[in-house]
């Protein structure tokens, strides 16, 4: 899908450049979006690599398992057919802890592995299941305590205090989130 | 309530490295190991953010962007949302790089402090790539038929960009 939503974009440029007159700035804007381009990277380098350092402390001192004990009896509730303790369950939870601390890379793993474990217990291998299609939506909703790349990118571009939208953020989460987790719970229903 | 923000940070970090200490975890030499998976991980997005900052950049000075702008803006002024939002609304389900780039452009033009920047940077945080996370976890065991899961992962989504309206004109305004 991507393949085309960029070469969507970059040809409707062209040709819309043409049209509008603006093929001189389109050249350059190739030149100036590259520099941007690692200019960005460059710029969020120091902090995402801060953020994995402290995650990975986080990580080693058990705060990730103990979270995710904390959550056990919620789980219990969204997924009723993922017994507190069973595989399946500690790998939503870590799943869903490691999102929380905004551990892109290590969310994903876990969240696989519970699916694997969820999918053992499928009848029909190739139709989700009620805990799959949660798993998913929760995964969806983005619930994150601290957007750290997104604060870098505010305060790269001169905003006086980038991390003012957290407690906003967590506000709008917690509504999607919940919204979310309801919704799955009457459309499961339909057949 | 803007305040608060500041604290969320220091004090995260505080109390993680508190326990490193309390459970005798080698606080510096674990923070080297997770830093170095940092960079790589920074790094390895990389291609993606060039080949998108690229494109943005062409569809901005092409002024299809202007273009797309004056179309919507009739409906955009009627729920007062800022008419530069919609292609970020439209590309984050499908791409986190595309996303970061049409951020990066928003807050450029219109500064991270203006409506836009900020309603930009509310949906940013509260919604994912849905398309991507459906198709790696379903395509992880194999499913064809993923029943209601679309439909509410999008019900959620676009519950977090009404939240994200509905907050940013409650308290940026």
């Amino acid at each position: 899908m991507m393949n085309y939503i960029w070469a969507f974009l970059i040809i409707l440029s062209t040709i819309c450049a043409i049209f509008t007159g603006n093929i001189s700035f389109l050249s350059n804007a190739v030149l100036s979006g590259a520099n941007d381009a690692v200019s960005l990277i460059i710029s969020i380098l120091g902090m995402m690599a801060f953020w994995t350092g402290i995650m990975k402390i986080a990580e080693k001192s058990k705060i990730t398992e103990y979270l995710s004990n904390l959550f056990s009896p919620i789980i219990k509730f969204i997924f009723p057919d993922c017994p507190p303790g069973s595989p399946s369950a500690k790998a939503i939870c870590m799943n869903i802890t490691a999102n929380l601390l905004g551990l892109g890379n290590a969310a994903t793993p876990f969240g696989i592995e519970a699916m694997k474990k969820l999918q053992k217990n499928n009848d029909s291998k190739s139709t989700a299941t009620n805990s799959m299609a949660m798993l998913i939506v929760i995964n969806t909703a983005s619930l994150q305590l601290i957007p750290t790349l997104l604060c870098t990118l505010r305060q790269k571009h001169g905003c006086a205090n980038p991390m003012e939208i957290i407690p906003h953020l967590w506000i709008i989460s917690a509504v999607s989130l919940t919204v979310g987790i309801i919704s799955t719970k009457i459309l499961e229903k339909v057949k | 309530m803007n305040n608060f923000g500041f604290y969320v940070v220091p004090i995260t970090i505080t109390i993680i490295l508190t326990a490193s200490l309390y459970k005798r975890v080698p606080a510096f030499e674990t923070f080297l190991e997770g830093d170095t998976e940092g960079i790589k991980s920074t790094f390895s997005i990389a291609p993606s953010l060039i080949g998108l900052i690229i494109a943005v950049s062409m569809l901005k000075s092409s002024g299809a962007l202007d273009l797309f702008k004056n179309l919507i803006m009739p409906i955009a002024n009627i729920f007062n949302f800022p008419p530069d939002i919609i292609p970020l609304a439209l590309l984050r389900p499908v791409s986190g790089s595309g996303s970061i780039a049409l951020l990066d452009n928003i807050f450029k033009t219109c500064g991270p402090e203006s409506h836009a920047g900020k309603l930009g940077s509310l949906i940013m945080g509260s919604t994912e790539t849905t398309f991507y996370t459906l198709a790696v976890y379903f395509g992880s065991v194999k499913i064809k038929n993923c029943r209601h899961t679309v439909i509410c992962a999008l019900i959620a989504d676009f519950t977090a960009v009404l939240m994200s309206i509905l907050i940013s004109n409650l308290f940026y305004h």
